[in-house]
């Protein structure tokens, strides 16, 4: 019961709790030490006194005031030893003042998360830290699951988190939300982050499961918290509606017994159409703001694809329409290769094969995959073998893997 | 506040032996600018890639030490309270813009020596 109590507010506050202790830490490793003790001092604390009624306040003051305490340790210590460490400037003493202050309202703690965010994010790190630091961070996930969601070792993942941390502090990465003419960019490597959270887990790089389905809701979670802080940005509603479109598709797109489902063989019937329905209402906001991005078209795109009553009546005039305007925003081969696909059900597998032979993407296995779809189409068997032999070389998700190999003995 | 070295990268100093004013123009401008702003405390155009002498262990060698399209062709030092702020006003060098770029690192300890 106190467990519970302790995991939900885990889940929901962590990133509140720690944004906001941070503001007092100043510290990153101090803040999270804080925040951790907070949690654990939680499960002793709620069930003498009982279940506090705002959960996340509690834990917030019990941690700022670890942090408070931990930093007053720190400045006696300096006092007491005056000749041997240089005076500097009070950063402890603004953080004193700023902590005895009145509670932050709502819409400033929103903000604290926010600067969390974009501090995790922040394009001076490298992108594999970016996504790391989100998760240990932003989502509370413990450093052994992060190693575990991206196949390295736990050790090899504490240096990389650690190493973020020390850059954060030793180049002063500031705790703050960008805005102006910054705030564009810096949010595309936020939106950049949650996209790849998503990506990894909708479709494994490798290993035996298709999905790894905690960090899609991972990633659907910090999309949803990123709508809710920033509801004005077209391009947060965008990816938020892409990936609830495309996760709804989840409990079609593999058998019982593990094995892939392709789109025109999925039962529609599995698809979770509340979600559908939530995308499509973002992405009809979104196209009317006139302000298009590359999310809210994708999104568009996948909704066309589950909007279809069956496979062969979906719009595909209207999905290569939209991947034309795609490739105007973001002109990239994987969507020139998605394009090609499209293009096949309205002017035929030549064609879309041509297309299909001027682009260039070493070892992205979808590419050879696309082309012997479209060779057997044609009935070029041979061709198509090699292809899918080639594909099948490339793919490193069980799940997928298997499939080309039926492609390939059939 | 704490600060930063900023590294300018080019394909070569525009500050060559025969350099003409127009050549040096816009980062002479730029490094004006930045004098103004007072967030510079200290700044070196170098001479072109020809000019560079190498060593490596004992070995003395013609030109820059690394083997790169680029070079550094210059570095100051700024003072900032944060990154972004650096990154801020390291964006604005004219490199950036004439198909180099800079390299911001923030500054451990030194300064010009008293004497």
């Amino acid at each position: 019961m106190i467990e519970e109590a302790v995991a939900a507010a885990h889940r929901r506050g962590w990133a509140f709790v720690l944004a906001a202790t941070m503001r007092v830490a100043n510290d990153l490793d101090l803040a999270e030490e804080c925040v951790q003790e907070a949690y654990a001092a939680a499960l002793q604390s709620w069930a003498r006194d009982g279940i506090p009624d705002n959960p996340e306040a509690w834990l917030t003051t019990t941690a700022r005031r670890r942090a408070l305490d931990a930093i007053r340790r720190e400045r006696t210590l300096r006092s007491k030893l005056p000749l041997l460490v240089e005076p500097e400037e009070t950063v402890e003493d603004a953080a004193m003042d700023e902590a005895q202050d009145e509670e932050p309202p709502d819409d400033e703690v929103a903000d604290e998360r926010l600067r969390l965010i974009f501090t995790c994010c922040h394009p001076a790190l490298a992108q594999e830290a970016q996504v790391a630091l989100t998760l240990r961070l932003v989502c509370g996930v413990p450093t052994p699951d992060v190693a575990k969601a991206f196949l390295v070792s736990e050790s090899t993942m504490a240096a990389r988190i650690t190493r973020a941390k020390k850059k954060i502090s030793g180049a002063r990465i500031p705790f703050r939300v960008p805005h102006g003419a910054e705030l564009p960019d810096r949010l595309r490597s936020v939106l950049a982050v949650i996209h790849l959270l998503f990506t990894v887990g909708h479709t494994a790089p490798s290993g035996a499961d298709l999905m790894r389905a905690d960090l899609a809701d991972r990633a659907l979670h910090l999309a949803r918290m990123l709508r809710e802080l920033m509801p004005d940005e077209p391009e947060v509603a965008g990816l938020l509606a892409l990936l609830l479109v495309t996760d709804a598709r989840r409990k079609a797109r593999v058998d019982a017994s593990g094995r892939l489902v392709r789109l025109p063989d999925q039962d529609r019937s599995l698809w979770d159409s509340a979600a559908i329905a939530e995308a499509d209402g973002l992405i009809v906001a979104g196209l009317r703001t006139g302000r298009l991005g590359r999310y809210v078209v994708q999104a568009a795109i996948s909704a066309l694809y589950a909007d279809a009553p069956t496979y062969a009546e979906t719009d595909w005039g209207q999905i290569v329409e939209l991947y034309d305007r795609l490739l105007e925003i973001w002109p990239s081969p994987v969507v020139a290769l998605n394009r090609a696909v499209a293009l096949a059900m309205v002017a035929g597998p030549e064609i879309a094969l041509a297309e299909v032979e001027l682009l260039d993407l070493p070892g992205y296995h979808y590419l050879p995959a696309v082309r012997g779809d479209l060779l057997r189409r044609l009935g070029r068997e041979e061709e198509a073998r090699a292809a899918y032999a080639e594909a099948l070389n490339l793919a490193g998700n069980e799940a997928e893997r298997e499939f080309l190999a039926e492609q390939l003995a059939a | 506040m704490a600060q930063y070295a900023v590294l300018i990268y080019a394909p070569d100093s525009a500050h060559g032996p025969d350099a003409t004013a127009e050549e040096t123009a816009p980062h002479d401008r730029h490094a004006a600018e930045l004098a103004r702003s007072g967030a510079m405390l200290a700044a070196y155009a170098l001479t072109s890639r020809d000019l560079a002498t190498s060593v490596r262990g004992d070995a003395v060698t013609d030109g820059p030490f690394v083997e790169a399209k680029e070079i550094v062709a210059g570095f100051y030092i700024l003072e900032a309270p944060d990154l972004d702020a650096a990154l801020a006003i390291a964006k604005l060098n004219p490199a950036c813009q004439l198909g180099g770029g800079v390299e911001v690192r923030p500054v451990a300890a030194g300064g010009p020596v008293e004497r």
